[in-house]
Parts: C-alpha cells; structure tokens; sequence
C-alpha cells in the first residue's frame, strides 16, 4: 500500500526512530503526545523538534502515557491525524485507552519500540515480547491491526502504512518495532509526498441531521467528521446504537461488535502484508518479523549456498495473522522455522493456522540479544 | 415558563430517551440547569461546544446536552480535553466530571491540566461519594462519614478541590452550591469565559448514596444543611477559626490572567514558521 511509486526524495543517515519521525509527517501526522520511555524517546524528540514548525502541527507532553493515548483520541475526534510512541511499560499503561480508542473507532497510530520484559526488564536491550499484548492487551473482544518493520526504511514506509489502515478502517493502528530497528543508523530515502498513496478518513456528505455516526455501510466503516463541524454526535465507551447512545439492546450490541469485526475482515487481503523471499520453491522457510527477520535474510542466503533449499517469509502485518501467505507455502514447504525474541509468541499463531502441514520449529531468546544468523542457519541445515 | 422549556427543547437531546439517572434531590440536573442558562446566556453556538465528561453520575450528563459530546473513561476525561482544546482552540471545550473522577482516578491528570493552564472549562461536581457504583468513600468524602467502604467512618483526610487547583496552577478557580443556583449561574459564566484553566467545583448533594448514611433524614434536610453552611468567601475570611469550622466557603478564589498553553503554543509555532521563512 505504501510502496515508493518512483525512485524520488532526499537521502538521510537516519536512525530507525526518526524514521518513524519522517514517515508520521509524511502521512500528514499532526499531532503527538507522549511520555518519554527508552528505547522510544527519539521518535518524541523528532516530533517535539519538527512539529511546530509546519503550518498546524500540535506536540505535547503529557504527564503519563495514560494521559498520551487521551490526548491523542481527543485530536484524532477532532480531526487529526495523531500518534504516540512508548514502550513495553508505557503500553502496558495505555491498554484502557486502546480499548476505548476500538469502541469508539478512533483513527490513530501507536508505536511501541519493544524492550525486554516483563515489568522493567530490560529498558535498552530488544525483545519481542509485546506481540500478543498488542492483539489483545486490552480487555473485551476487539479488532485491531497490528504492524511491524524490520530496517530504517521500512520503518517510515510503515509507519506511512500505519496512518493510512487507520485512516481508512477508523481504528488504532498499532507498530511494533524492538530496539535494534529503532536504534539502527542507516542510509535511506525520504521519497517526496506525491510519490505515497496517502490516505484521509471519510467525511459525511449527508446534512447533520441524516448523519449516523456508528452505522452500519457496505465497507463497515462510517464517515468520521471532525468535532466542531456541524455534525454533533455521542461519543462513548459504553456500547451504543447506531447514533452513538448508550445501549443495553441485545440486537444492537451484537450489530455494533459485528461490524467492528467486520470492517477489518473483510479487508483481511488488503491488510496481510508480507515480503515473501526466495520461497517459490523453499522447502523450508523462515517466518520472522523485526529486526530478526534480517538476521533470518542473511540466513536464508547462506542456506541457499549450502543447498538447502531455504526462503523467507517476513511479517509485515502481524494481526490480522497473515494465514493465506502461510498457506500458500503449503505445497512445497514441509517446515516452518519461526525465530523471534520472546517465548514464542508468533509461533503460537503459526501453530494455529497450521492444519497439519508445516513442523514448526522455534528459536527463542529473552536475554536482550539478536537472534544472530548462525543460530537460524543451524536450524535451517538441520533436516 | 416558556422561555425555560424553549432552552430544554433546544439544549437537551430530543431523540435521547429520557428520564435521566438523576436521583430526586440530587445537585447534578441543578448544574446541568445552570450549565445551560450559562451557555445560551453567552451565546455560543452548540456546534462550538464540546463536553467531555467522565465516568460517574456527572458523566452521564454529555448524553442528555445536544452539543459535541465525549463520554471518557473513568478519571481521564481531561486528558481527552486536552488533546481536543489543542487540535482545535477555537472549540469551548467544557469538563464534567465528578469527584471520585477528578480527584481519585484522575487526581494527577487534574493537577498537570491545572498546571499546563490548558484553557479547558472545567466543572466538578463534588457529592463526597461515588454515587452510581454504590456509595462508596471518595477522595473527598469527609473524615468520620459513613459510606459502604468505611462502615466504620472514614478514616483519611479529605481533599481541598479548590486548594489543589489552586496550587496547580490554574487560572481560574471557584465553588458554587447547588442550592444557590444564580449564585452558581454567575460564576459558571465566568468559568466558561476565563482565559486558560478554569475550574468551578459545584457541592452536589447525594441523598441516595450519601445523605441517608450520614445523618440527613431527607433530601431537604440536606439542602438545609448546605444553605446554612454556604457562606461567600468575603465572610469566610474574615470568621475565627472556630467559626469556620464546617462552613462551605461560596466564590472565587483564584482569578489569574496568564496566557494559556494553546496561546503559548501558537505563539511558538508563528515563531518557527516565520523563522522557517527566512532560512
């Protein structure tokens, strides 16, 4: 979806973190509150810096990270396109709002540059650990869409995407980065904001007083108009009806959760994003995300000069689970190998969808280091 | 009459069902009453009007207003506020939220709001308990009072809204009663014009889940007691210490004029676009 359409732009040395900074604005972010939490704090700064100095962008402070994901639901109703970034601690403490920014379909994008854990864990080492928090860290049944990038430049391409998906589908948007992909310098480009497909939520064109802020449409997905704009609606954490009221109807709680399913679901091949590397024919392939899916490339390569016929499957969409990119492997691919940095958290998906086909194998570590190359290859030359 | 249920029909949300939770004699459809008197009295449009409120009996009032309305979650009400003032400075951005909300919860999002002097019109509707969850002790219920988490009394001291915000930092910072509705009407006016961040706490009574458990035989008996312990801050001040002793000081208490954090910010950001100009 955010693929550079033409080799155009600047080129900067850039951290994976002011990456992130570069694609946010690109996108058209114009707002973000925050709390400072390492390995996150660069995005803050580049936001802090860069913000107000365009024609009405908004940074702020907050006191926590509660108040961040509240000061970000508030600009994302009243128009904004909004974000904040934290890490494991500070995402543990925006999990109510997450809920509430769901229910209440609030656009907005959240980055969470994952550190060790649990608890304080490792504040400046890469972990992974946050993945199935991302899913369902907040509590009731939710739909939500969860991204990753794995290099400094797919760091801005996705964090474009992030803004786009939420825009689009009117919900949080979550992207998962771990410390090595925040904290790595690397050459990129910025490409020039006519080369992005950049995308904008959708406005009501009926008068006020036909307006519906939570109906039901063929897309799922209702137009969101600005506070202020004429259109004056309810908006509330409590399950409501269709114009936004608290409701306790049975047949209208069912019809409001249905359609937030929906309305990512249905999109389900729009959403799955993933590079699929030498896997045409692979007969073992690697599935890995972040920055262990480059460690998992070299691997793959290294593989390939020893015979094995290896590929790799990097998640750029973590949730919805990619299934269908999986099952496409199906006819020729007898293993999976899924290496990531925590207790096996995408495995446990992997697991899921396989019906029999795949033996999966895992790598795990949790001790704050990258899951090197060698190790994957180990893995992969053993038959 | 009819001037008052042509503000009902204007103000109130025609296709929300009513009746409201309010319980008979409770302060909070007083302030509501009050709330919208102040606005229509000002004359603002109710498009450029945004309540946020938050959990509690006073959240439950944004449904019943036909403005732009946010029904937060619990304590966080001003933090949502605050995200909304700076997107968009030209909305009059209203806070209700109730003391367990505001004091409990939210305590600290109260204090930084306050001391960001963000201009948000902020209303606390103080009823010493948590109403709807069942009358249980608030941050502000008074020491030794009966609740159905301190069977016992209460044990821990109160807060002082009107202190708290004071130190903070705000702007703006009065209390009204909920039986001195005019009273209340002139200072919420006040609050809904002041510059920055400004805070008018209303004591609310709760007969329901308080009063019945401290002594007020009936909801009457309540407002009896507010009426004759509402004294205006001019009195106050000059009562011994003695005297003052149980009495609910009525008023302003802080009348500041500093700039507020979304002038300061568009200061700032006149500054960096005209700096921008001239690289």
């Amino acid at each position: 979806m955010a693929k550079p359409k033409k080799k155009s732009g600047r080129e900067i040395f850039a951290l994976g973190a002011e990456a992130v900074v570069e694609g946010a604005l690109l996108a058209g972010c114009s707002f973000y509150a925050g709390y400072p939490i390492t390995p996150s704090s660069e995005i803050m700064e580049g936001m802090a810096s860069r913000l107000p100095g365009t024609s009405d962008g908004v940074f702020v402070q907050m006191e926590d990270e509660i108040a961040s994901m509240g000061a970000v639901i508030g600009a994302s109703l009243a128009g904004r396109k909004a974000m904040t970034a934290t890490s494991g601690p500070g995402f543990s403490l925006m999990q109510e709002f997450i809920g509430y920014g769901c229910m209440i379909e609030a656009p907005l994008v959240i980055v969470n540059v994952m550190r060790g854990g649990p608890s304080t864990g490792l504040p400046t080492s890469p972990a992974q650990a946050d993945v199935q928090q991302a899913r369902w860290g907040t509590h009731g049944d939710h739909s939500v869409i969860v991204l990753s990038a794995s290099d400094v430049q797919e760091c801005l391409a996705m964090t474009v995407t992030a803004f786009n998906f939420a825009e689009r589908y009117r919900t949080p948007v979550i992207l998962l980065l771990d410390e090595i992909t925040a904290h790595t310098r690397e050459k990129i480009t910025v490409p020039t904001p006519d080369s992005f497909e950049i995308l904008y939520r959708l406005q009501p064109s009926m008068p006020p007083e036909w307006y519906k802020p939570f109906e039901e449409t063929v897309r799922g997905v209702p137009p969101m108009p600005p506070l202020g704009a004429g259109y004056r609606y309810h908006v509330t954490g409590l399950t409501h009806d269709p114009l936004g009221f608290p409701t306790q109807r049975p047949d209208e709680i069912v019809a409001l959760l249905e359609r937030q399913f929906r309305k990512i679901d249905q999109f389900f091949f729009d959403i799955q994003l993933a590079d699929e590397i030498e896997t045409a024919d692979a007969e073992i392939v690697v599935v890995a995300y972040g920055s262990v899916a480059r460690s998992a490339q070299l691997a793959v390569a290294q593989a390939r000069e020893k015979g094995v016929k290896a590929g790799l499957l990097k998640l750029k969409t973590l949730f919805p689970f990619p299934r269908t990119k999986l099952e496409r492997l199906a006819p020729h691919c007898k293993i999976l190998v899924v290496p990531e940095m925590n207790m096996g958290q995408m495995s446990r998906e992997v697991k899921r969808v396989n019906t029999g086909q795949f033996a999966v194998r895992t790598i795990n570590r949790v001790d704050g280091q990258i899951i090197t190359p060698a190790e994957i290859l180990k893995v992969l030359r053993r038959r | 009459m009819a001037e008052r249920t042509q503000l009902i029909h204007h103000y109130l949300r025609h296709n929300k069902k009513f009746p409201h939770v309010y319980c008979a004699g409770c302060g909070h459809g007083i302030a509501l009453g009050s709330l919208i008197r102040s606005v229509h009295a000002l004359g603002w449009s109710k498009d450029e009007v945004v309540m946020v409120a938050g959990i509690g009996c006073s959240g439950r009032m944004a449904v019943y207003v036909d403005f732009n309305t946010v029904h937060a979650v619990h304590g966080r009400a001003l933090t949502i506020a605050t995200g909304i003032k700076l997107s968009n400075p030209n909305l009059k951005v209203i806070v209700v939220m109730g003391d367990g909300d505001a004091l409990s919860i939210g305590g600290n999002h109260f204090i930084h709001a306050a001391r960001r002097n963000i201009g948000l019109s902020v209303l606390v509707l103080n009823n010493n308990i948590y109403g709807m969850t069942g009358g249980q002790c608030s941050s502000t219920t008074p020491l030794g009072a009966t609740t159905t988490t301190t069977p016992f009394g209460q044990m821990e001291k109160s807060f002082d809204l009107v202190e708290l915000a004071a130190a903070a930092g705000a702007n703006y910072v009065a209390r009204a009663s909920a039986f001195h509705a005019q009273g209340m009407d002139k200072l919420m006016q006040a609050t809904f014009t002041h510059r920055g961040f400004s805070l008018l706490e209303v004591v609310s009574p709760c007969h329901t889940q308080y009063g019945r458990k401290n002594k007020f035989k009936t909801v009457v008996d309540m407002y009896r007691w507010l009426k004759e312990s509402a004294t205006p801050l001019e009195q106050y001040r000059k009562l011994s210490a003695e005297k003052a002793k149980g009495r609910i000081p009525l008023g302003v208490f802080v009348d500041r004029d500093e700039p507020s954090l979304e002038e300061r910010y568009a200061d700032l950001r006149a500054d960096q676009t005209a700096q921008a100009g001239r690289r």
